[in-house]
């Protein structure tokens, strides 16, 4: 006996997250579930909601900007949206319009309420992260708003000695090298409470959330506490200090308050690499949302399998197969899951959506179609930042999402995909990821909601 | 460029490495094949999960004890790294994995399939056997810690005098200064009659099904200390028109794994593998109340040992409530069905061993099912006790600041009353709590089975075969023996 569900979210990540949100808000009293394998590449991630960040091949809009590490010749978009209109056809936001990107990023700024800030304008904000360059970005951790490049107060960067990933005298002479309109200087410092080398990130916003007691030179204070003793006799009149991010797990409004106060300048953080304490506040906002949503959530379990049932003839469009079940495999057991509609939303190269061997580049549940050169050395150029064939492997969806095969005709007819499974953008050179998945996640799960009704 | 030149798909090594004497058979499946990079043939060769390892950390971010000990490197050191440093000459495996509290948490976090636990059980079993003075203090305490089940039986026989002595403070207090076992917890009572006892007292199974049948793994704890769950399974699983058998069974093999007594594991798993592939041979499939039982089954046997039928025993394994969920209309079944006062409020927490398994959302579904129960999850932490892990003096504090965010929630839920599926993080909930316990086999046997006596079972169930809907629920004449 299949375990039965009206919508089945195959992907736990951002895109598949906002599917499920969606069809459990487009069809009420639907049953939705969520299946994930491994934890979500959000851990990865720096937490930050970029719609497009850099027009795909050089395009811009006209702002003579800074030049960026990875993006050396392109300038950053200010207005995404009116970017977002000269993307190729075969593009995601075009496929589903930029009216569903604006819509998607309303559905984001609802569920996330007062934890991300952006939704102000539609222009885009230029965040500060830990090398010095600035991401441009629509919607960001609040805990980053005090710490935008645009605003013009002076700023001390802290950095930690164990924590290296984060060289903040360096940042800073980036940031003034990048031509931010205010002086930013750097100090390392050791992290009061702190024992290890290697402490975990974790151990880092445990200690400031729980403001464990920790041992100082004057005794034994809350860490929090210690921290900002730590820091303040190196305040020398900036208005606003960045901390790598690593301002408590749980309480990171309460940790940065208390450390404003303490220090009489406001607090930011500076979103760091993998892995990442905002991707992971954002992951638990996520999962909250589906909780309260009555969104039922099966993780740990890969879907493995599918069985199609026969289609109905009365479709005009040729017969199309649809999804009648798939499988979970738990420890070799296999384990049914039914539903009457579908969404992949399992990622690409990264998060092992797209799969590639030597022969083939691949779609791993459905095999659905993935358009790729033959030889493989055509996957990819020799300018590692050049324009990579393979950063642009993923299923090829209709209008409505729905994965086609190599003759343009429904791979099946009640599967639909989202985020990065979906090939036709280079989210890493277009600083699209977030907002790609937020927006064909929107769609997808909506469409998927409203179908089973 | 020489990263380019290397294969990208590291399923089919090209060019093996010749170490004379590969000993293994091709025998035509694709599964991956090790290279035999070291001499040593009878270790296993984890050197493709090291390999996948990127280190992106993310084990890292789940570890509950890295968040909290100091002392305590992580999950990414303790697997891959160490494995790659033992390459070396000279290197012992570092103390710190004795404070793994193996919860595994590690494994389902990995998104490069890392074999985390498999190489923490490996290192740990190592570091017991070639580091550990086996006169100590902590290898005599987790000896007899992972060999809990050996003691168990003398408890059981006088059960009231063990619970009385193990109770006074005396005992507690010699039990710290002796052995190490920490005297902030209440050693668990013993029941004054086995569920081994029970089922040969009432005859054994009352169904006889050979369409329908299932090998019930019971584990330690329902037989010694809470014999009324694994009633409950009985009762339930009859009441669906199981035939239900009870093999010889050892220890599952989680505490030993535990501990790094990884010989007495491989002793445990033997006798469990033979026995339980003889049931499945019988047309059983094996089922489990204990969620670390099914986990140390379904994963740690395959990745550990490799007895005959190890594989086939970890994929007809399953847990109570998963295999009714997929094989009975189990929420049909549920509907319309009403519990007693005790169960209509419950905090429910998923132990580590369930979520590693996918089964952390279950029990919630479930109980949904069921008319007048309000179960709410209290959140994805750790307990914090990890079967013996929190019985040591030296994790006591650790493990009570891992339970911390489990302790807020359940204080947070309005339930006085807690649901879980593991043994030992029921003693946790109830030691950080005050909270009764209970596991979700004894709610369906309360929704299910009426009187939650078990008379259906008795006298109905002869004629029940496979249609369970309506059966059952209306019963009145129970006749329950115990």
């Amino acid at each position: 006996m299949a375990i039965t569900d009206d919508v089945l979210v195959i992907g736990g990540g951002l895109a598949g997250a906002t599917a499920a949100l969606a069809a459990a808000d487009a069809a009420e009293d639907a049953r939705i579930r969520l299946v994930t394998y491994k934890q979500s590449t959000l851990r990865h991630a720096s937490g930050l909601i970029d719609v497009l960040g850099y027009a795909p091949g050089g395009v811009s809009d006209g702002e003579n900007g800074q030049e960026q590490g990875q993006n050396q010749n392109q300038t950053p978009v200010a207005d995404p949206f009116t970017a977002l209109e000269s993307l190729p056809e075969s593009h995601p936001y075009q496929r589903v319009g930029v009216d569903a990107v604006r819509e998607a990023l309303a559905f984001f700024d609802e569920i996330a309420g007062d934890a991300y800030a952006g939704s102000h304008t539609e222009m885009n904000a230029l965040v500060p992260t830990h090398g010095g360059t600035v991401k441009p970005t629509a919607r960001y951790p609040v805990s980053t708003a005090e710490g935008l490049a645009s605003d013009d107060r002076d700023t001390l960067l802290v950095g930690f000695e164990t924590l290296p990933d984060f060289d903040a005298p360096l940042a800073a002479a980036h940031l003034e090298a990048a031509g931010a309109p205010f002086d930013a200087r750097g100090v390392t410092l050791s992290f009061p409470g702190i024992v290890r080398d290697d402490a975990k990130v974790t151990r880092y916003a445990h200690l400031l959330d729980h403001n464990e007691r920790v041992e100082t030179l004057t005794g034994k204070t809350g860490a929090r506490e210690a921290l900002a003793a730590t820091v303040e006799p190196h305040l020398d009149g900036e208005s606003r200090v960045g901390f790598p991010a690593v301002l408590g797990d749980d309480h990171p409004a309460a940790v940065r308050e208390t450390l404003s106060d303490a220090l009489g300048a406001d607090t930011f953080e500076v979103p760091m690499g993998p892995p990442s304490l905002p991707g992971l506040r954002l992951e638990d906002l996520l999962y909250d949302a589906l909780e309260s949503a009555g969104v039922r959530v099966t993780s740990g379990v890969p879907v493995v399998d599918y069985e199609t049932a026969v289609a109905d003839s009365t479709a005009d469009e040729p017969a199309t197969a649809a999804i009648d079940h798939v499988v979970v495999d738990r420890n070799g057991a296999e384990i049914p899951h039914e539903a009457d509609q579908y969404v992949l939303a399992t990622g690409g190269l990264v998060g092992k959506g797209v799969e590639s061997n030597r022969e083939r580049v691949t779609e791993g549940i459905f095999d659905c179609y993935v358009p790729h050169a033959t030889d493989r050395y055509d996957w990819f150029v020799d300018d590692v930042f050049g324009e990579q064939p393979y950063a642009r492997f993923g299923v090829v969806p209709d209008e409505d999402l729905r994965p086609l095969d190599a003759d343009g005709n429904l791979e099946f007819s009640n599967l639909r995909a989202a985020g990065s499974v979906l090939g036709g953008y280079d989210y890493a050179a277009e600083k699209s990821g977030a907002g790609v998945s937020l927006a064909t996640g929107y769609v997808a799960g909506t469409r998927a909601g409203e179908g089973c009704q | 460029m020489s990263d380019a030149q290397r294969p990208i798909d590291d399923s089919v090594p090209s060019e093996q490495p010749s170490t004379g004497g590969a000993d293994e058979d091709d025998s035509g499946n694709d599964e991956f094949e090790p290279v035999q990079v070291f001499p040593e043939a009878e270790e296993m060769d984890l050197r493709p999960g090291a390999d996948n390892c990127y280190k992106c950390s993310t084990c890292d971010t789940n570890c509950p004890v890295a968040e909290v000990d100091d002392e305590f490197p992580g999950p990414k050191f303790q697997g891959p790294e160490q494995w790659r440093l033992k390459r070396q000459d000279d290197h012992d495996i570092d103390e710190s994995v004795m404070k793994c509290s193996n919860c595994m948490r590690c494994d389902s976090a990995c998104p490069s399939s890392v074999p985390l636990s498999q190489m923490h059980n490996t290192a740990r079993a190592e570091y017991v056997e070639e580091n550990m003075s086996k006169f100590s203090r902590e290898y005599l305490r987790n000896r007899m810690l992972a060999n809990y089940r050996r003691l168990a039986p003398l408890a059981s026989m006088f059960p009231r005098t063990a619970n009385f002595v193990m109770g006074l403070s005396v005992t507690k207090w010699l039990g710290e200064k002796t052995l190490g076992i920490t005297s902030e917890r209440d050693l668990p009572t013993f029941a004054t009659e086995t569920f081994r006892e029970w089922w040969t007292d009432r005859g054994g199974a009352k169904v006889q099904n050979e369409n329908k049948r299932i090998a019930y793994f019971h584990g330690c704890y329902s037989n010694y200390n809470t014999p009324e769950v694994a009633k409950a399974l009985v009762r339930v699983y009859e009441h669906f028109g199981y035939e239900v058998m009870v093999p010889e069974q050892s220890c599952s093999g989680t505490p030993m794994f535990a501990n790094g007594m990884l010989e007495d594991a491989r002793r445990a798993a033997e006798t469990n593998v033979r026995e339980l592939a003889a049931a499945i041979e019988d047309g059983a499939d094996v089922i489990a109340s204990c969620s670390s039982c099914s986990m140390s089954i379904r994963q740690e046997y395959p990745e550990l040992f490799d007895f005959e039928d190890t594989e086939t025993v970890a994929a007809n394994t399953w847990d109570a409530v998963e295999y009714l969920r997929v094989h009975e209309d189990l929420t049909g079944a549920l509907e319309n069905t009403t519990v007693d006062d005790e169960f209509d409020d419950m905090a429910y927490h998923a132990p580590c061993h369930s979520r590693n398994q996918g089964l952390d959302g279950q029990t919630i579904e479930v109980m949904d099912a069921i008319d007048g129960i309000d179960a709410h999850d209290v959140g994805d932490s750790c307990s914090g006790i990890s079967g013996t892990y929190g019985w040591k003096e030296e994790n006591y504090e650790t493990s009570m600041k891992i339970g911390e965010e489990m302790f807020e929630h359940m204080d947070e839920a309005e339930a006085e009353t807690g649901l879980t599926e593991c043994p030992t993080c029921s003693m946790q909930m109830e030691h950080g709590t005050g909270y009764e316990i209970k596991h979700t086999l004894e709610v369906l046997e309360a929704a299910l089975v009426s009187d939650g006596g078990g008379s259906h079972a008795e006298t109905g169930a002869s004629s029940s075969l496979g249609e369970a809907e309506g059966e059952g629920k209306s019963t009145e004449t129970g006749t329950e023996s115990d």
